[in-house]
């Protein structure tokens, strides 16, 4: 006997906590959320509730703009199970303006030879019927127009 | 206020996509029982287990050293079981070697292992949670980007990584226990093989492998009883270091996380490690994406930053061709990744070289050897450093 | 001059010197796992003025399948701020095990203290089902064997091998429910006899309801300190004189379930029996459980048993053993015990065991 087949299923009641519900809650109205250390006074976003760095919770709510900068990207082509965007695509990090932490998300509307790090950028969201309490209200990001950030503005945040 | 100890046993599996002639406790005897011939010891000679191994979504059993008990020769001794992510093979071999250096124990037996085909790897490194979006594709997804980085830091020349993916699987054609045997390797294979997360190719990532890795770790006194009933010497271990830095901060420098710098200090300092490039005949270091072979020959100190795709592209870390400083004669992660075992077979190749116990893909007259593994975002780092002499 | 008693394990006097927990709730739903925590550590923290960059060593004990997602474990380690780089280590057990690998490396006298925590919340998935995997993946979990049944199992075995009565596991279901009134953190906690808990239906027989524990979220912490530096930080450090862990067979039926050798022989190690006993921490989260361990520890009816209530009163997964070394610790900086012993428990029907040893110098 080489296999047994016995499948598993297990349901679980996710709680995002009170510092992404925050963010999360900021994503229904369109708008991006940070926190702020006391200490260090970086702007986490999204934000987890603590500084990584000092161990202290981040209360102060800080609201982001849409744009950013592309500080380092892939595009993935590889196909796995349960993808939900078509192949090839490219997964950057942006970095938000007034944020001090990238993350990572969707861009489009760019051919792909022409992604760059440096690249200026803004968030395409859903309808604004269509918002919720979820990362999936932001569409992806594209270019703005502007020109790119010198890289010393970004070299910190790759 | 540390005891001396030293590996006297070594055991792996040959690695394979799927091990269908075993079940999870064969898969690990058949390691372990290997590690106890080699120590001339059996499992009653044990003193504690030590087991370590990445998410237990990879097989869908919860904390399976409960099950593994009977099959590791564990019942009424000490069982651990470690989870450091992908540092856990690493990590795991630390744990076990305290308890010897600490005095507690004369043999611990150690074990990393990982069934993943009992699973589905892709799906478990990055189960979909709510309100997430559902972007990253394995982790090469993650890695990318931080790779070009690098390129972008260095002025590497596009191929490095192609000529780590290549000379890695050129040395797996001399490690039997390697998953892959690439006998037609060459650099047009890797570039024709599919862009999976751009730059990096599909021949430039790990495979998936079933796999176990297994060490006994002794006291002096257990030493000079394996070298008595045996013949074989021990691998002694002259340091050991653990760091960990957080997933994500600002100013966090990813390319060359802190973490790993301040690992290697801090191991270079126990084991008088002064310049590793000349100090070590050989290192065993964990790279899972062929760009991390460069950027851990900054991050280890092995050349000034910005320079390790200079030591690549002259073919230094090579040992087919001679290279002075050869990296990953066993094949490496490319060439073999149980995710829970991959770290623990760094730390398992050095303690072999030696022990002058490599075989074909030996390093001639190998006297100090750095073992390496990392995990998670590039967070976790678990080092050490074995030699031939006693310390 | 300080003082330290003669330890039966380890050459280093190593003591238990701040312990923090968060109160043990049936469900958690505002806050996340690490949200839990944060507040935990900083009191352990705060407890004794220190903070993380006066810990050497971090270790921590969690589950994922708990969780029900991969690494679960950094995210709380980011939350404590892992910077500078620290050496941390994680173990995939209740956090009295990542408190055995500190106190191993605490031996060594490369570093002085220790942070350890552990945290689980009971409340996201079904635990029932959950468990069910920690079972051998081709004979047993297959069958989803559920815990409540396992361990009515074992209280069977008590009963047909003349050992206890339903009584008897009433009584201590009773004793500690009444003892948790005094504990703030405790979660079931009431005052009400043994003749009237056995009125209730059983949930898994020969089990009642008031021989299971409550499902917990929770979350708790420890910091270790060796040597001098325990007396720094803590008038009268807990210290660890003894402590082991073993483990027995993994099939039931392979096992005498009336009795706990694993138990027995990790007690003997650590040198229970040594002295007196005036206080014992049991992770028993079956109350017949309590009566095996009780005997397996040679513990006479004058110990005091669970004072905080144990694992009947708060049963936080990944957390309660850790808890039971903390509440033992209590004993001993209040001063209601001179030596206390603490005990951590994982696996289906108690199959493997850890027991340690505290004593105020």
């Amino acid at each position: 006997m080489t296999m047994m087949a016995a499948p598993i299923r297990l349901d679980y009641v996710f709680t995002p906590g009170v510092a992404q519900s925050t963010n999360l809650h900021g994503l229904e109205r369109g708008v991006f959320i940070g926190q702020r250390c006391p200490k260090c006074q970086k702007v986490y976003t999204p934000s987890r509730g603590s500084c990584p760095v000092d161990g202290v919770p981040t209360e102060e709510i800080v609201e982001l703009p849409n744009t950013g900068t592309v500080t380092t990207y892939c595009v993935v082509n590889v196909p796995f199970a349960g993808q939900a965007i078509e192949i090839p695509y490219i997964c950057a990090q942006i970095l938000l303006d007034g944020a001090n932490i990238s993350f990572m998300a969707l861009i489009q509307e760019i051919p792909l030879a022409e992604i760059r790090m440096g690249l200026r950028v803004e968030a395409v969201w859903v309808e604004p019927e269509d918002l919720g309490p979820t990362m999936a209200s932001v569409r992806y990001f594209r270019p703005n127009g502007e020109p790119d950030a010198a890289f010393e503005t970004y070299k910190e945040y790759l | 206020m540390s005891e001396r100890c030293a590996v006297i046993g070594i055991g792996q599996t040959v690695a394979k996509s799927k091990r269908e002639d075993v079940s999870i406790a064969g898969l690990v005897r058949e390691a372990a029982i290997m590690a106890l011939d080699d120590a001339g010891l059996t499992f009653a000679d044990i003193d504690a287990v030590v087991v370590g191994k990445a998410p237990d979504m990879f097989e869908g059993v919860m904390m399976p050293e409960l099950y593994l008990a009977g099959a590791l020769g564990a019942v009424g001794k000490p069982m651990i079981r470690v989870h450091t992510a992908g540092s856990v093979g690493g990590s795991t071999a630390i744990v076990a070697a305290h308890l010897v250096a600490a005095g507690i124990h004369d043999r611990v037996l150690t074990v990393a292992f990982e069934k993943q085909s009992d699973s589905d790897a892709m799906w478990a490194l990055s189960v979909p949670q709510p309100f997430s979006s559902p972007l990253l594709a394995g982790a090469g997804g993650y890695f990318a980007p931080i790779i070009r980085a690098y390129m972008h830091r260095s002025g590497a020349p596009r191929d490095t990584g192609m000529r780590v993916a290549v000379k890695d699987r050129r040395h797996a054609l001399l490690n039997p226990f390697a998953h892959l045997h690439l006998a037609d390797i060459s650099l047009k294979m890797v570039e024709d093989s599919i862009m999976l997360w751009d730059p990096l190719h599909y021949l430039e990532a790990c495979p998936s492998s079933d796999g176990a890795a297994a060490m006994i770790i002794g006291s002096e006194r257990a030493v000079a009883q394996a070298e008595s009933d045996t013949g074989r010497r021990p691998a002694w271990i002259h340091g050991m270091a653990m760091r960990s830095e957080p997933t994500m901060f600002a100013g966090r420098d990813q390319v060359n996380p802190q973490a790993g710098r301040d690992c290697a200090a801090d191991l270079y300092r126990q084991s008088g490690i002064n310049d590793p490039r000349t100090d070590f005949d050989m290192a065993e270091v964990y790279v899972p994406f062929s760009w991390y072979e460069p950027m851990w020959l900054e991050n280890l100190g092995f050349c000034a930053e910005g320079d390790g795709w200079k030591l690549t592209e002259a073919g230094a870390t090579s040992l087919l061709d001679g290279g002075d400083i050869p990296w990953n004669c066993s094949g490496g992660v490319l060439s073999s990744n149980p995710i829970g075992a991959s770290g623990m077979l760094r730390f398992l190749e050095t303690a072999l070289q030696i022990r002058g116990l490599a075989g074909e893909h030996q390093v001639p007259d190998a006297r100090r050897a750095l073992g390496h593994a990392y995990g998670g975002g590039s967070q976790f780092f678990a080092m050490w450093v074995v030699g031939v002499d006693r310390p | 001059m300080t003082v330290f008693p003669p330890l039966t394990s380890g050459r280093r006097p190593v003591g238990v010197v701040s312990f923090a927990q968060h109160d043990n709730v049936r469900r958690e739903g505002r806050r996340n796992d690490v949200e839990m925590l944060m507040p935990v550590v900083a009191e352990v923290f705060g407890n004794i003025g220190i903070t993380k960059d006066d810990v050497g060593f971090i270790c921590s004990g969690s589950t994922d399948y708990l969780v029900g997602g991969p690494f679960s474990f950094v995210a709380a380690l980011d939350a404590v701020g892992v910077w500078p780089p620290r050496a941390e280590s994680h173990v995939e057990m209740d956090a009295a095990w990542a408190l055995y690998e500190a106190w191993v490396l605490l031996q060594e006298g490369q570093i002085d203290a220790a942070l350890v925590y552990g945290f689980g919340r009971s409340s996201p998935g079904n635990l029932s089902e959950i468990l069910a995997l920690q079972l051998d993946p081709y004979y047993m979990a297959p069958l989803w064997p559920d815990p409540t049944s396992l361990a009515a199992l074992q209280g069977q075995a008590l009963i047909d091998a003349g050992l206890a009565t339903e009584a008897d596991f009433a009584a201590v279901a009773s004793r500690a429910r009444r003892a948790a009134l005094a504990n703030p953190h405790a979660q079931v906690a009431y005052d009400r006899s043994a003749e009237d808990l056995l009125r209730e239906q059983y949930e898994v027989a020969p089990l009642r309801r008031h021989a299971l524990p409550p499902l917990s979220d929770g979350c708790a912490a420890i910091v270790l300190a060796a040597g001098d530096r325990a007396y720094e930080l803590c008038e009268r450090p807990a210290f660890i004189t003894g402590i082991d862990h073993r483990l027995e067979a993994h099939a039931i039926g392979a096992r005498d379930l009336t009795r706990s050798p694993s138990t027995e022989l990790a007690g003997q190690k650590a040198g229970v029996a040594k002295g007196s006993v005036d206080v014992a921490e049991l992770h028993a989260p079956f109350a017949p459980q309590e009566l095996i361990l009780a005997r397996a520890l040679g513990l006479g009816a004058d110990v005091d048993i669970s004072p905080s209530g144990g694992a009947l009163a708060a049963n936080p997964l990944m957390s309660a053993g850790l808890i039971r070394i903390g509440e033992a610790s209590r004993a001993i900086w209040s001063g209601r015990a001179d030596r206390a012993v603490a005990h951590a428990t994982s696996g289906p029907c108690l199959q493997q065991n850890l027991v340690c040893v505290l004593e105020g110098a």
